[in-house]
């Protein structure tokens, strides 16, 4: 009896879905707001009134960035959907311009969407930029009660709050002061203990915690699991911050161009993140728009990654060679020098850093353009995602040459010749099969 | 599922209804309404030194100098009422009106950062101008009660009726067309910033317009040729009465009145129906 119950609790609480996201998409006139929009209203009017379709709808480019568009209007976000249950803390994440900040705009109601419904379940309250509803005129209280009541708590509710948010916020000594005379840090620890108490059902937070020092951080990210976790609520979390994404959500959405490209588990969506984020190929010629750091006297031309059998790719499995080729061009004769070559995981965790003197390898150059090979036997990371950087410096490290980050990516997959077994990478990174034996 | 899905709480969908005054959200965010006022209050002298007297300054000195060059220079007549007290009435009413339209006018553009991050029902900011600037007028109006006590007891004939007990009604009328005006306005303003430009000295003009500093026959007997200038505005009819009202100088006309309450509600309601419109995606647009 006691088990069905607990049965039917686990049936009730998988569905419950708190916010639901149909077909939402957001379109964005470009070039000047104003001028012959009036013609384009008309246009669109006159569609209407014969019952024909929007005729600006229809038209429109994805939206990149780096692409110059046939058409005046672009799709900031196309078709999105997505379900969220509640006590559940998603990570939207996505490239600049992907559409996050469009996405939470929809979200907090600031602006609308131009096809297509949010469905809420509850209260949705942003923790946008903090800081912007404060007046510096008023003192740190009365800023509490005001930034509460425009995120939507009525006075009583902020007034049952007041000392747990001046707590957490540890301005106590400035409570009474304007808040002008507060430092950045204050103001937004200030902001953010009014919105984490504010107790919404959904809590929308974007790139705050940039700001504040590391110990904020830490207090706001363990109040936003303690929010979702004992609170039931849930929390939507943008940030670039890939660490803090990785330590706070259960689930991930990628996007890309305006659309959904991945939904899921937050490790996975890390790793597509990172595909998108970084080249695709196991090839590279760096070139004029490749972001690189450093005085050049030697730079990189190529970069390239091989398995075992000298088959330029991609993915590995754990026991494969990766071999990894690199082309350097001695642009003012350099006579030595060294490289180094970094692997990270896709949460930005550096994996190792390797030198030629490591392995006793000393860079000598005689000739303009060479080419050298480093082969990493016996690859043991955990599947996932990984990344390159490669740095030519001199040997002594002072000067740097040439620093490209994640350069190439490789993605190590499940299965391999030692086994088998599923190896997600929350429980580690190496594999080893050391040697057992009963004693 | 099926079941969850007639329990949502909201739904965010593209085009809004033609027209939608959600007054139980408002009612909800009433909080937030008197927070602004309060704000509004507080911070507006903040860190002068004469503080709130800047509300009673500026009328004063406007109402000496009207004087000066309406009555004793021009020689406009004011009957039994002592000019001073007949120009203070109408620019107390006055600046409240014009206190009403330019604090809504510029709502979105002065508000963009914070209607950028955060949703709030936005008639709340002009409506915490409206009623801040209420409070504004009571001191002022304070000031001219107490002119008012000092000339009737210099024996001045100064009479009042029982049309009185309406002028609190006026004053709302007149805070309802500012609001509506405004709220046109600032819609406009967002898309095509010219009409920030034109509401300055627009609204300077307009006070010539609008029996400020004159009685509202003078300009009929004077300028028979513009009198219908004056006669349309409907402000000048809400200044006359209210003239008429605390001082017993000049006429009341009911068909003025009328015509006023229309052209109020019908501002208020066009200027709403814009508001909601923009209110949407302005932030697209600002």
């Amino acid at each position: 009896m006691h088990f069905k119950s607990l049965k039917i609790y686990n049936l009730k609480l998988e569905k419950d879905i708190i916010l639901k996201a149909e077909n939402i998409s957001k379109q964005y006139r470009l070039g000047q707001v104003g001028t012959g929009t009036l013609a384009h209203d008309l246009n669109r009017w006159w569609h209407q009134i014969r019952g024909k379709e929007n005729p600006y709808l229809k038209i429109g480019d994805t939206n990149d960035r780096s692409k110059k568009g046939t058409s005046d209007y672009v799709w900031a976000l196309q078709d999105i959907n997505f379900e969220v249950q509640r006590g559940e803390v998603l990570g939207i994440i996505g490239k600049n311009g992907a559409g996050k900040s469009t996405l939470l705009k929809l979200l907090s109601k600031v602006t609308a969407p131009t096809t297509g419904s949010i469905k809420s379940g509850g209260r949705i309250a942003s923790l946008l930029e903090v800081g912007t509803g404060f007046n510096p005129e008023l003192t740190g209280r009365e800023n509490i009660f005001l930034n509460g009541a425009i995120l939507g708590m009525t006075k009583k509710e902020i007034a049952s709050k007041l000392n747990e948010i001046i707590e957490f916020s540890g301005c106590e000594r400035y409570v009474d002061t304007p808040v002008k005379r507060y430092s950045s840090g204050m103001t937004v620890r200030l902001a953010f203990a009014v919105a984490a108490f504010l107790e919404p059902e959904i809590l929308v937070v974007d790139e705050v915690l940039a700001v504040g020092d590391a110990e904020f951080q830490k207090k706001a990210i363990g109040k936003m699991q303690d929010i979702s976790k004992t609170g039931g609520r849930t929390v939507l979390f943008v940030s670039h911050n890939m660490a803090a994404v990785k330590s706070l959500c259960t689930r991930g959405i990628v996007l890309e161009n305006g659309k959904v490209k991945f939904d899921g588990d937050v490790d996975q969506a890390l790793d597509n993140y990172l595909s998108i984020n970084e080249s695709t190929d196991s090839f590279i010629l760096f070139d004029e728009k490749t972001v690189r750091s450093g005085s050049r006297n030697l730079e990189f031309i190529s970069l390239e990654i091989r398995n075992q059998n000298n088959v330029l790719c991609q993915e590995f499995s754990i026991g494969d060679d990766l071999v990894i080729s690199f082309k350097l061009q001695n642009n003012t004769k350099e006579v030595k020098s060294e490289v180094g070559i970094q692997i990270k995981s896709a949460d930005e965790l550096p994996i190792f850093h390797i030198m030629g003197r490591d392995s006793n390898f000393e860079i000598n150059h005689n000739s303009f353009q060479e080419e050298y090979t480093v082969n990493l036997k016996d690859l043991r990371l955990y599947p996932g995602i990984y990344t390159i950087t490669v740095i030519s410096c001199t040997t002594t490290g002072h000067q740097i040459f040439d620093n490209i980050e994640n350069a190439l990516s490789f993605q190590i997959m499940d299965g391999g010749k030692y086994t088998f077994r599923n190896l997600p990478r929350s429980v580690g990174l190496f594999f080893l099969n050391p040697e057992w034996q009963k004693s | 599922m099926n079941n969850n899905s007639n329990n949502w709480l909201f739904e965010i969908t593209p085009k809004n209804k033609f027209f939608s005054l959600n007054l139980k959200e408002v009612w909800q965010y009433r909080d937030l309404l008197f927070l602004f006022v309060k704000r509004d209050v507080i911070t507006v002298y903040k860190q002068t030194v004469l503080g709130p007297l800047w509300y009673l300054i500026q009328p004063l000195f406007t109402a000496v100098t009207f004087t000066i060059i309406f009555n004793n220079v021009a020689g406009i007549n004011t009957g039994a009422v002592p000019p001073f007290l007949f120009n203070l009435a109408g620019i107390t009413v006055w600046n409240y009106f014009t206190a009403c339209l330019n604090g809504t006018s510029d709502t979105f553009k002065a508000n963009a950062a914070i209607f950028g991050k955060v949703y709030f029902p936005r008639i709340i900011t002009p409506l915490s101008v409206v009623i801040s600037n209420l409070i504004k007028f009571g001191i002022q109006f304070s000031i001219f009660i107490a002119f008012y006590c000092y000339f009737y007891i210099q024996g001045y004939d100064l009479s009042l009726n029982g049309w009185v007990l309406l002028f609190p009604v006026l004053i709302v009328i007149m805070g309802i067309l500012g609001l509506g005006l405004g709220m046109l306005i600032s819609s406009m303003v967002t898309k095509y910033r010219d009409f920030s430009n034109l509401i300055t000295f627009g609204i300077q003009l307009l006070m010539y317009l609008s029996a400020v500093m004159y009685p509202m026959e003078l300009i009929k007997e004077k300028l028979p040729k513009f009198g219908w200038l004056v006669e349309y505005n409907p402000l000048a009819y809400i200044i006359q009465t209210s003239r008429y009202m605390l001082l017993s100088v000049g006429e009341i006309s009911i068909a003025g009145l009328l015509y006023t309450l229309l052209f109020t509600i019908l501002a208020f309601f066009v200027g709403l129906l814009i508001f909601n419109k923009t209110e949407k995606s302005f932030i697209d647009t600002v």
